[in-house]
């Protein structure tokens, strides 16, 4: 996508990473990301986040799994090879509930994943950018986007002063590429 | 928002004094570690059980289903009671991570993990046993509902035992991904930390390209929480559909609408049983007592008394029936379920199952590790049992008594069961060695609301009176 020059901050605590988070979005830095090992509840908004949409997509699909159940056996039932089960009628719609729910279900399982791993850009073979090795683990990572104009300085400054236990400037790729994650990328600004 | 409380009468969910960091370390060292020699040990049994499994598998294969005892009386025998019973294994697994989860249960992050990777080894052991007992197994594909050149003919879909099909492998689909879905941010973590070549590039592949991105966690919430609300109805419809392979025919013994729930409670109590027996050499061998604790081990034989004795009432509840409906049929088949030529089996369900859990009424046989570990064995010993005496004691004196018959199993069906085990283990050794077993990032979500030294921090709070907690608190 594009290579871009990124201030790094890392907190150690909830309350810390909290009160930064704030502190940047007053201070008119434009927040790229924030990278934590867990959720943490109440970041998102505190971000300025938007609420996930995937419910609604799962919903979809759901509806989608039961149409293709009750339409498809409907259709073997009645008009493609109609079968007669000791003079029962062809079009027993309680004998299908087991299977129309199953369908429900694994359409709306497979369907939300696969809108997940989308959405979220996640796919085997797929790299980005760790901006801390331990943001997996225990730090909370702040990342603010830099361009030309930025002061490195004033920057760096401004984000010790909000409690970071550690900062410092990358440049790196903002998106995903393929990739292997035992070898090392290095990058350097277009000018 | 930023003040964790939770009452210090609840017993801590982690022990230990923890940090984040040190979460990780004890639940990812091991992988990064050479396994102990009792894991070479292990996985080699379960290797050789395997194998006989698949030489068992292959002679009845190669020279058809007559090598197995099973009769023109008794068509279901070993294979369906071991396909049931593991089955019913799996559902523990779907129990703790969905239900659990939409009841809002901390205790269930310490133990998800693994008991979901139970349920999608114990249904894939599962799946074989319908397989290779359709005979011809080379058309197994029959059962699916696919474009072919003989019509199309489709399959019947009225039929419980084609409702089976679809729920048995909805049901492995839904768990693998639920299961997985959580794996990704705990590869991401060993991937992360990984100092070999090897490591980063397979845990790299594992973890999806995973970084933990504040929107990427809240979808995974959301993914989570959609997942548990869809596996809950999908777990209870799976064991459903199960008993309805029996309550659907007019066999006396099956023909009952008590199968559904009966089949549920049992299928729950023998899941948690497995997961106990496999936690508590779990938690030993790795090291993990700290995560899973005496708490989630009570917690789990709660459950198993409670499952216990829905079971047994709903045994008593047959036999009142069967004794209320003044059906001759019925009535014989119980009757001969209790004192015919299958007696041992029937009476070895009723104590395994009704007798022996009631022990757990007592908090400190709940809390005491080497009888929970016997008592998970006896009551998985006694739902197979149950799983036969509803297969075979019903099946072997059929309407027609020149068709009286009494059936034992042959060496391929024995051969079949122990390899299942061989699968199943083989499985499990590689999980405990590769993935992590604990859910790295769950726990580290509940530590500073259950962790043992967050919690005694919180005494503070406690001796606070309403007004200053209030005051200092609210300020949002």
């Amino acid at each position: 996508m594009a290579i871009k020059k990124f201030a790094v901050a890392c907190y150690h605590t909830e309350e810390t990473l909290f009160s930064a988070v704030d502190k940047v979005r007053h201070s008119g830095y434009k927040l790229h990301d924030v990278y934590t090992p867990f959720p943490i509840h109440g970041l998102d908004t505190a971000m300025g986040l938007k609420e996930t949409d995937l419910h609604i997509a799962g919903f979809i699909f759901g509806l989608t799994g039961t149409s293709t159940a009750v339409g498809f056996m409907s259709w073997i039932f009645t008009s493609d090879w109609p079968v007669n089960f000791g003079g029962k009628p062809n079009w027993s719609l309680p004998a299908f509930i087991p299977i129309t729910f199953e369908l429900t279900v694994l359409f709306a399982a497979v369907g939300m994943v696969l809108t997940y791993c989308y959405l979220n850009q996640i796919m085997p073979g797929v790299k980005k950018h760790v901006f801390h090795p331990r943001q997996t683990d225990d730090y909370f990572v702040v990342v603010l986007e830099l361009n030309e104009h930025s002061s490195e300085q004033e920057v760096l400054g401004f984000l010790n002063g909000t409690g970071a236990v550690e900062t410092n400037t990358q440049i790196a790729e903002e998106g995903w590429w393929y990739g292997k994650w035992d070898e090392e990328e290095t990058y350097e600004l277009a000018h | 928002m930023h003040l964790k409380y939770e009452s210090i009468v609840r017993e801590p969910l982690v022990d230990g004094n923890k940090t984040y960091r040190q979460v990780t370390e004890d639940i990812v060292s091991p992988i990064e570690k050479k396994p102990g020699k009792m894991w070479y040990i292990g996985f080699f049994i379960s290797l050789i059980l395997l194998g006989f499994g698949a030489f068992s598998v292959f002679w009845e294969v190669y020279f058809g289903i007559g090598v197995w005892g099973i009769n023109r009386t008794v068509g279901w025998g070993w294979d369906i009671t071991n396909f049931v019973w593991w089955v019913g294994i799996g559902h523990a697994g779907t129990l703790i991570s969905a239900i659990l989860l939409i009841f809002r249960q901390g205790w269930r992050t310490g133990v998800n993990r693994a008991a979901e990777a139970m349920t999608i080894f114990a249904v894939m052991c599962a799946g074989q046993f319908p397989i290779f007992h359709m005979g011809r197994v080379w058309d197994a594909m029959y059962v699916l509902p696919y474009p072919n050149t003989r019509g199309p003919l489709w399959p019947n879909f009225n039929s419980a035992l084609l409702w089976d099909v679809f729920a048995i492998s909805t049901y492995f689909t839904v768990s693998l991904l639920f299961w997985y879905s959580g794996l990704v941010p705990d590869f991401a973590t060993i991937r992360d930390r990984a100092k070999t070549k090897f490591r980063k590039r397979a845990y790299g592949l594992a973890s999806f390209g995973w970084t933990g991105t504040a929107k990427n966690w809240q979808r995974f919430e959301a993914l989570s929480l959609v997942l548990a609300g869809l596996s809950t109805p999908l777990v209870l419809s799976v064991h459903t559909i199960v008993s309805f392979d029996f309550a659907t025919s007019v066999i006396p013994g099956w023909h009952t609408t008590i199968f559904p729930p009966y089949f549920v409670a049992g299928a729950i109590f023998s899941g948690f049983a497995m997961v106990q027996t496999l936690l508590i050499l779990v938690r030993k061998i790795l090291s993990l007592e700290d995560y899973i604790t005496l708490g989630h081990i009570e917690a789990m034989n709660k459950v198993i008394v409670l499952t216990g004795s829905i079971v047994g009432v709903a045994y008593l509840t047959e036999l009142f029936m069967a004794w209320y409906s003044q059906v001759v049929y019925e009535q014989d088949a119980f009757n001969w379920r209790i004192i015919g030529p299958y007696w041992w089996s029937y009476w070895a369900m009723m104590t395994c199952n009704v007798v022996s859990p009631q022990l757990f009424w007592f908090k400190k046989l709940r809390r005491n590790i080497p009888f929970t570990f016997i008592m998970s064995i006896v009551v998985n010993i006694g739902m197979w049992f149950e799983r036969f005496v509803i297969i075979v004691t019903s099946l072997y004196r059929d309407y027609l008594p020149g068709s009286w018959t009494y059936y034992s199993p042959t060496w391929p069906e024995v051969g079949f069961y122990l390899g299942t085990f061989g699968l199943f283990f083989t499985c499990f050794f590689l999980f405990a060695k590769y993935f992590p077993v604990v859910a790295v990032a769950e726990i580290k979500f509940v530590l500073k609301t259950s962790g043992d030294n967050y919690k005694k921090e919180m005494l503070k709070e406690d001796e606070k009176s309403l007004e200053e907690f209030v005051h200092e608190n609210s300020h949002h």
